[in-house]
């Protein structure tokens, strides 16, 4: 495996110029002031109750994510670089989900095969040939974003159905200014508290054509045992809308009602954070109490907009994301501003065998999985885990993709023995709303708090970071 | 508002309430039981507690004899009680969390720190030091979340709901005191008192925290028809039935006003305040005072499920 990228010591150990001031500070500060820092924001983080729970851990229902006090630096530059790329993918996701419910153009084209269209779990045939508000589908996405040398940027993964963690992202900021308004005086950070408020504007300008001026939107929970519990009521407040559950709506003569104290009251937009599957028990798994029965009629009728739209995980699985390069071009006719990993797909004989052979240096994921679950670090795997894989490959090899192990780059990160490089990722959200594409300067950063480790997931132990961009 | 948010902040109220009101009932009793036996007689005081507390049925589902620890285990403690101190602790915390939007930070901080050091007495104390510390610490937690939610809530329909919840547990609370022990509380002529009752009598007004205001008011020793008097119709007295009905009727007004309709909540609330307003003490003995307390009670939960009805559910 290749030498990690760090983004402050670069490769040759000389401070990148957008790391110049903190690398100063780290040398300035006593280890244990930070490590006393460190110890209150993880007390403000548990008086705020920013926790999430793990599935499967009965002891341990509401954890924290680790929140690492060192900042990630983007210069100005990278960042628009990002921007541009970022904006471009998601308008060929866009383009690429309404053709694939309409048109399917890109099918006959032979951009992508039909199989893994009609195939896949996560294609919705209640969305064929239906008109959604405007022609947006994925009004929020998070777009993971990893990095292997100064000019590289990879997308890792496309979320397109319900991407969590923007609480993060300005929680994170606001605990970091409590903590280090010196450290913030040192340098030109882009805010990133205007999110609430672009994600209004967003949810609001895309309401049904026939809705009041003032459009109500509302955010829909599973609820308080749901591991981003949290998010979905930080978010309700920020937006100002109230935070339903599915108990709270009812459907009558295909529109949408809430229960108020005051009655029932039209609900015109509706920012889900559930599942195309419990949505609506008449529509799809008649056992989901989580859902609204008669939902889907309502938004069929075009009485509702539902953001993310039904059926947007034809986009965001792993297996469709190889092909995302040939979706940029086929829509956009523009070259991709962010290239994907190199990715084998295991459907395709040669690339399976490749894969077989060399199983050892990739990484193999399961195309429906998330979170860093079902999936094979072949460096890091010992000898029975391999094999384990290597059978199910060889018996579902279109359940598999693999790409190389790659270099992570890493970012100076408080640990138990000081300061140290750890491998980070970034999770930046785009919106896209009726009148333009606004994405705020900054994400989340996950990062891999054990040496040497590559996964970032919040459920296996990953950690935060606030995420700065900076002018110039 | 969802009616959903309005039913947790009602019950959020109530839980906090509720846990406020078990503590001092376990404080009232250990002082009462540390007595010689030639001050209070040899009725069981755990037992009362229990009745007061108006879940002695639940209790002796699980237990064979009420004594001190069984007692404040299940009544502070045990987590198979749902009216539990801890168990009220739990709820609330998990209401405040369904409607965190419609609570400001102090509130949230207030329960969720509450929430947070409860865990900080384990599964129950182990010596009378340390209950009593708890008892006290519940009580300073009710305080803290009731002083927040009064200096910090907007006076809109979130408040207003939730002292809904704050006034209807009082309620029932005082009412439930006076309805296990109201056989002391009758006037001298009809009642065999005597010294013997007089730690009784202080152990119900130090189990609403009426002690000193009782001086204040009256001037005077405690008489038990007075204690009555104070608990059943002085306005004045913030714990009396009187108080909490002046209370329910200003903020189901608020409601109704704010959402230009009055009601059947509204119209019940205040037929019970009126009463209570028209009333003496002297009918009331005349009339029976524990057919009065029983009728209030059946009167206040019926007024809580037309509330439900009305705008929770």
């Amino acid at each position: 495996m290749p030498v990690a990228f760090d983004e402050m010591n670069g490769v040759d150990g000389r401070i990148r110029p957008a790391y110049s001031q903190l690398s100063a500070w780290l040398n300035e500060i006593r280890p244990d002031e930070l490590d006393f820092r460190r110890r209150e924001a993880e007390v403000l983080f548990r008086r705020i109750g920013i926790t999430f729970a793990v599935y499967g851990e009965a002891d341990a229902t509401e954890r924290l994510i680790p929140f690492d006090v060192i900042p990630r630096i983007l210069a100005g530059n990278e960042w628009r670089t990002l921007t541009r790329g970022l904006e471009q993918r998601v308008r060929a996701i866009n383009a690429y989900i309404k053709d694939v419910y309409g048109k399917r153009e890109c099918l006959r084209a032979g951009v992508i095969p039909e199989d893994l269209v009609f195939q896949n779990p996560v294609f919705r045939p209640e969305m064929n040939g239906q008109k959604v508000p405007h022609d947006i589908y994925v009004h929020v996405a998070g777009i993971d974003i990893v990095r292997v040398d100064a000019d590289t940027f990879y997308v890792l993964e496309d979320n397109a159905r319900t991407p969590s963690g923007v609480s993060y992202m300005l929680e994170n900021r606001e605990i970091m200014l409590r903590l280090f308004p010196e450290l913030f005086s040192r340098h030109r950070v882009a805010p990133v508290d205007n999110y609430p408020d672009e994600l209004l504007a967003t949810l609001q300008s895309v309401a049904p054509v026939g809705a009041a001026a003032d459009p109500t939107v509302v955010l829909l929970t599973p609820g308080i045992y749901n591991s981003a519990y949290y998010e979905h009521s930080f978010l309700a407040d920020k937006l100002g809308v109230e935070l339903v559950e599915g108990r709270d709506l009812f459907v009558k003569g295909e529109v949408v009602y809430m229960r108020t104290t005051q009655g029932a009251k039209r609900v015109d937009v509706i920012y889900r954070r559930i599942d195309d599957d419990f949505l609506d028990p008449l529509a799809f798994r008649p056992d989901s109490i989580l859902g609204v029965p008669g939902l889907m009629a309502a938004y069929q009728a075009g009485n509702v907009t539902l953001a993310n739209a039904v059926g947007t995980g034809v986009a965001d699985d792993k297996a469709v994301y190889s092909y995302m390069p040939d979706i940029v071009k086929f829509f956009l006719g523009e070259e991709p501003i962010l290239k994907n990993v190199p990715t084998w797909r295991c459907r395709e004989e040669e690339h399976l065998a490749y894969v077989l052979d060399n199983i050892e240096q990739l990484v193999v994921k399961e195309v429906h999985g998330s979170g860093g679950y079902g999936m094979l670090i072949g460096p890091a795997a010992d000898k029975a885990s391999i094999d384990i894989f290597r059978s199910k490959l060889k018996t579902h090899p279109k359940n598999f993709i693999a790409q190389p192990t790659l270099a992570l780059s890493t970012c100076p990160t408080c640990v138990d023995s000081g300061v140290a490089p750890r491998h980070v990722d970034l999770r930046p959200f785009v919106l896209t709303g009726r009148d333009k594409i606004r994405i705020v300067p900054g994400g989340l950063t996950r990062v891999a708090m054990k040496a040497g480790s590559l996964v970032v997931n919040s459920s296996q132990g990953g950690g935060t970071k606030d995420t700065w961009v900076l002018d110039g | 508002m969802l009616s959903r948010t309005a039913d947790n902040l009602y019950w959020l109220a109530r839980y906090v309430e509720r846990a406020e009101y078990l503590a001092r009932i376990l404080e009232a009793t250990q002082r009462l039981t540390s007595l010689p036996i030639a001050y209070i007689g040899e009725t069981n005081e755990w037992e009362s507690a229990l009745a007061t507390a108006g879940c002695a049925h639940a209790f002796f589902a699980m237990y064979d004899e009420a004594n001190e620890e069984n007692v404040t285990d299940f009544l502070a403690f045990s987590t198979a009680n749902p009216s539990s101190i801890r168990s009220c602790f739990e709820v609330a915390r998990t209401n405040a969390r369904a409607v965190r939007t419609a609570l400001t930070m102090e509130m949230w901080d207030a329960i969720n720190g509450t929430w947070l050091e409860l865990k900080r007495f384990g599964n129950g104390p182990t010596s009378r030091e340390e209950l009593s510390r708890f008892l006290r610490w519940v009580q300073e937690s009710s305080l803290r979340f009731d002083g927040s939610a009064y200096r910090t809530m907007l006076r809109n329909d979130s408040y207003w709901f939730s002292r809904l919840g704050l006034y209807q547990e009082r309620a029932d609370n005082t009412a439930r005191i006076l309805d296990v022990k109201y056989h002391l509380l009758l006037p001298a002529n009809e009642h065999v008192g005597g010294p013997l009752d007089y730690f009784q009598w202080a152990a119900i007004l130090r189990s609403v925290s009426a002690l000193t205001s009782y001086h204040w008011v009256y001037r005077d020793n405690v008489k038990p028809w007075l204690v009555a008097d104070l608990l059943i119709l002085k306005e004045e007295m913030p714990r009396s039935l009187a108080s909490c009905y002046e209370n329910l009727v200003r903020y189901l007004d608020a409601i109704a006003v704010a959402y230009g309709r009055q009601g059947p909540a509204q119209r019940l609330a205040r037929g019970v305040r009126t009463r209570l307003q028209n009333t003496k003490m002297e009918d009331i003995f005349q009339n029976g005072l524990h057919e009065f307390i029983q009728e209030f009670i059946a009167d206040n939960n019926r007024i809580g499920a037309t509330i439900t009805q009305q705008y929770l559910a």
